[in-house]
């Protein structure tokens, strides 16, 4: 007879899912902090319009989608297989998460 | 009835893929909590088909999330803030510079353009990291715990960055319109 399918225990290392979370949280907060740093240099700000109809906003978000994609490549490889300690990069990932739409809003991106 | 090619972009980019990844939203969030609740140990005879549909659906609103983006900003935004030329007395077909030519309008530009234009991406990117997870783990999600909650913190997040983007987006067409282009004909109407 077969066992019953185990409900209680991963069969997937948590890995691949960690490295899915914590990039896109990095991607989050490059682009929000490349907003700000676009907003305050003229020089970086000129060397981020990718496409000028769309002005510094398509270089500030090609980038951090470009930084994502990058980041979660890597993590992918390196932890897919892995089992990591879950709760730090969690928590890691929510800090990024909320300063990430903190640091979208005008008067907060202001004050730099 | 006659519509302006730019209203129409405009329309498809709000009303059709922004409005409609916003109604996929709570959807996607409940059935993300129900399928994967810790409680759940005994996997019911319906959970692989909720599990495929639930795939689908996720990946439904990567695609809208992603297209409402990018339309926004390679489509709508050129148009929004397009500078006029010199002496342009008449700002109706340069949204930006109409709301930022009068002080009870500028904020729909300093606040809300300014914050709309990057908060938005959060949508689609939270999404389609939510979408890999559920479709890598599935229903196993509910094992990880700290997982499960940062990926539903993330589908929230996702839902509030896209409201932000929606709300400010209507709000900013209703007060300075993006238009111009051809005008494309829908219907031709009739005295009553």
């Amino acid at each position: 007879m077969n066992p019953p399918p185990n409900t209680t225990s991963p069969t997937l290392p948590n890995g691949s899912g960690a490295a899915a979370l914590l990039s896109a949280s990095i991607g989050s907060f490059a682009l929000a902090v490349l907003a700000i740093a676009g907003d305050k240099s003229a020089l970086l700000k000129s060397h981020l319009i990718f496409y000028k109809p769309t002005g510094p906003l398509s270089g500030v978000t090609t980038t951090a989608i470009l930084l994502w994609l990058a980041t979660w490549a890597i993590l992918e490889i390196r932890w897919q297989k892995k089992s990591v300690a879950l709760k730090p990069i969690c928590a890691t990932a929510l800090v990024l998460l909320v300063l990430s739409i903190a640091l979208t809003f005008p008067p907060i991106a202001d004050l730099f | 009835m006659e519509i302006t090619a730019r209203s129409l972009w405009t329309m498809m980019h709000g009303m059709g893929f922004g409005a409609l990844y916003l109604l996929a939203c709570s959807g996607a969030i409940v059935e993300l909590y129900r399928l994967t609740r810790p409680s759940e140990s005994k996997p019911s005879e319906s959970a692989p088909n909720s599990t495929r549909f639930l795939n689908v659906y996720l990946l439904t609103m990567v695609v809208l999330a992603w297209a409402a983006v990018l339309t926004g900003a390679y489509v709508i935004y050129p148009w929004y803030r397009a500078a006029p030329p010199p002496g342009t007395v008449n700002l109706a077909l340069f949204p930006q510079r109409l709301l930022m030519s009068s002080p009870s309008t500028i904020g729909w530009h300093s606040l809300g353009m300014e914050w709309k234009e990057h908060v938005a991406w959060f949508a689609p990117i939270s999404i389609t990291m939510v979408a890999f997870v559920f479709i890598r783990y599935g229903r196993d999600l509910r094992l990880h715990r700290p997982l499960r909650t940062a990926v539903l913190t993330f589908a929230i997040a996702s839902f509030l960055s896209a409201g932000i983007a929606g709300f400010f987006g209507a709000m900013i067409n209703k007060n300075a319109p993006v238009q111009g282009g051809h005008t494309i004909r829908l219907s031709q109407g009739e005295a009553k």
